[in-house]
């Protein structure tokens, strides 16, 4: 009974990615701590951390995956959300380093001290306690959307409007964090962290746990994805897609469900940064620059966009191509390859990498593809 | 706002010197209409009469500059609300161009139009979720859609998509229905057994038809107004409009 309800929830391809990221999440932990250097199954901690910084990637695409593959709404700003929730956690790693700091003040992170600050900023407070830090990593980015998309969506701004406004929003943060008097680190941003929880950020003990939380949220992610996209509020989204006046005329209040779907995103982007910011040990306002938003969109784009399971998988797809290609020879033509990644995909596999392997499963068993399908591009 | 004889109306829908321009363009001038509970009325007119205006207004999708737009004997002022506000209130609306939910399969967009609570949280938890499968399946069999069920909507038929629209219709089950053009791309035969369909959806909802196809419009075998320049030209019965001089004269050219 209980299995038939969960198949039922999941296709095929739902499924395996859920197997193969239960593998992932316990597997390269243990075999991180657990196996010998000298075997071939050990997972070196330099791999562990690649693979959990595209994990990270991972979250903020299936996040973005559920507002631009069901929704239309093409979010080219996604990467402030995550940007916010890594500022958040970094706030939080900061508060921990205490009088360890280069300048060993108790209270106050190096940059203030430096710029002869006097007291920590009012924004600055309950940061170091972790249950409140990890409010914020949801509860910013989630307003920032919310009040967001309240103006934008209730004003009917969409398709290439949106996604112009989207991108002015990630820019203008990205100026505002730059700024040392905003009280984020300026231009460098926050790192040199010390604890999480008592834990040493550095140590291998601590990065594999990181890594098992990383791999864990994306499956939380990708369930509740999944649970909002299978529910009749995931064929209004679609609906609001497809034909969005029409949805409006069957009497469904547009705005909110583009509001709550927004907003539920921008709190998983937020989560994806904060995981991202103790693994990579940094976080400064590059992370809010608007490439960054756009390679996110390329990522979902393919992977397969309203699949979900695409969106992940084109994130470590793409970004482990960036690894290899950033690294050797061909490091110059990196960004030449990217764009034609894009144009690749976008021609030759409109429905990404997944859309197109749910297509041939679907003609194979000869019966109707219950899949979103592909959405015009900029609606 | 609502004037003494609008608060005394019977009509089901109360249209009162009504104009709205576009740019200057005066797309209608001065039009009153009203539907009784219960009627069905086919609108005609030449292009640019103001047809699918005087449908937008009722919708709420434009506002009028001055007139009087009632619901349910003059209880709702239709031009204080939004399109969602309005369709709550029970008018349903079918587009010139088949508009339906292209990536969902043909039940899905009847389940989509259901009759039901229709917030967020309603289609996350609620009672959409539920098996519908009887009430679906009662209106895919009325419209003709029933072997048709599991099809992608993108897939079937422009007449099929019609009539799907229509059945989106009947799941919303409206005070009123608004159609327009129904059979617009039809073949006959198809003209025909939507002529039947409206009838059919008649003996339980007030529809108001708008048509080009007079051949349609008298098997409609009901009240006719012809619109002319944003306003009433003529009313009464198909032979009455037809036969009137000025409808002749607007249809055939001076």
């Amino acid at each position: 009974m209980i299995t038939k309800v969960i198949v039922s929830r999941f296709d095929g391809m739902g499924l395996i990615f859920l197997g193969v990221m239960a593998v992932v999440a316990i597997f390269v932990p243990l075999s991180n701590l657990f196996i010998p250097e000298s075997s071939f199954l050990h997972v070196p901690t330099y791999v562990m951390a690649l693979v959990g910084k595209y994990l990270c990637y991972a979250i903020l695409a299936v996040s973005l995956d559920l507002v631009w593959g069901y929704c239309g709404i093409l979010s080219l700003g996604h990467g402030a959300f995550f940007a916010l929730g890594g500022y958040a956690m970094g706030m939080y790693l900061m508060r921990q380093i205490g009088s360890r700091g280069v300048y060993a003040n108790p209270l106050l992170p190096d940059f203030m001290v430096f710029l002869n600050w006097k007291e920590l900023p009012w924004f600055w407070y309950g940061f170091d306690k972790f249950p409140f830090a990890f409010f914020m990593i949801l509860f910013v980015p989630g307003l920032l959307a919310f009040i967001f998309g309240w103006l934008a969506f209730r004003s009917r701004v969409t398709g290439v409007y949106l996604s112009i406004i989207t991108q002015a929003m990630t820019y203008a943060l990205l100026l505002a964090f730059f700024r040392n008097d905003m009280g984020f680190g300026g231009n460098n941003g926050l790192t040199d962290f010390k604890d999480i929880l008592g834990f040493n950020v550095q140590a291998q003990g601590t990065r594999a746990t990181l890594f098992f939380l990383t791999a864990l949220t994306l499956i939380l992610v990708y369930l509740i994805g999944r649970w909002m996209v299978t529910t009749s509020f995931g064929k209004v989204l679609v609906a609001i897609r497809d034909a969005e006046s029409r949805t409006r005329f069957l009497g469904y209040r547009v705005e909110h469900f583009k509001l709550l779907v927004f907003t539920v995103s921008a709190a998983m982007a937020g989560l994806a940064g904060a995981l991202y910011v103790p693994q990579v040990g940094i976080i400064n306002p590059s992370e809010f620059s608007p490439a960054n938003s756009i390679e996110a969109v390329i990522w979902v784009a393919v992977g397969g966009r309203g699949t979900l399971v695409g969106a992940a998988v084109g994130a470590v797809l793409v970004n482990f191509m960036k690894s290899v290609f950033t690294t050797g020879f061909l490091a110059p033509y990196w960004l030449f390859l990217l764009g034609a990644i894009f144009i690749g995909v976008t021609l030759a596999l409109p429905k990404g990498i997944v859309g197109t392997l749910n297509d041939l499963a679907g003609k194979w068993r000869r019966r109707p593809v219950r899949e979103a399908s592909i959405p015009r591009l900029a609606e | 706002m609502t004037s003494e004889k609008a608060r005394e109306t019977q009509a089901l829908l109360y249209l009162d010197g009504v104009s709205v321009s576009f740019d200057g363009y005066r797309a209608i001038r001065g039009l009153s209409l009203y539907i009784e509970p219960g009627e069905m009325r086919a609108i005609i007119g030449p292009n640019g009469a103001g047809k699918t205006t005087m449908m937008d207004i009722v919708t709420g999708k434009t506002r009028p500059d001055e007139g009087e737009v009632l619901f349910d004997r003059g209880k709702y002022d239709l031009t204080k609300l939004d399109e969602t506000a309005i369709a709550e209130l029970g008018i349903g609306r079918k587009f010139q161009k088949p508009t339906v939910f292209e990536s969902h399969t043909v039940a899905d967009n009847i389940l989509l139009a259901l009759k039901g609570p229709r917030t967020a949280t309603a289609s996350l938890f609620g009672w959409r979720n539920r098996v519908h499968q009887d009430e679906i399946d009662a209106i895919l069999t009325t419209t003709g859609l029933i072997d048709h069920r599991d099809r992608m909507a993108g897939v079937i038929s422009h007449g099929q998509k019609q009539w799907l629209e229509i059945g989106m219709l009947l799941a919303q089950d409206p005070a009123i229905l608004l159609v327009d053009e129904p059979v617009a791309g039809m073949t006959d035969h198809e003209t025909e057994l939507t002529a039947e369909l409206l009838t059919e959806i008649n003996k339980d909802h007030s529809v108001i038809v708008v048509e080009h196809d007079m051949a349609f419009v008298r098997a409609l075998n009901c009240k006719v107004t012809c619109l002319h320049e944003g306003s009433v030209l003529s009313e009464g019965s198909i032979d009455k409009v037809a036969g009137d001089d000025r409808v002749i004269e607007v249809y055939l050219g001076r």
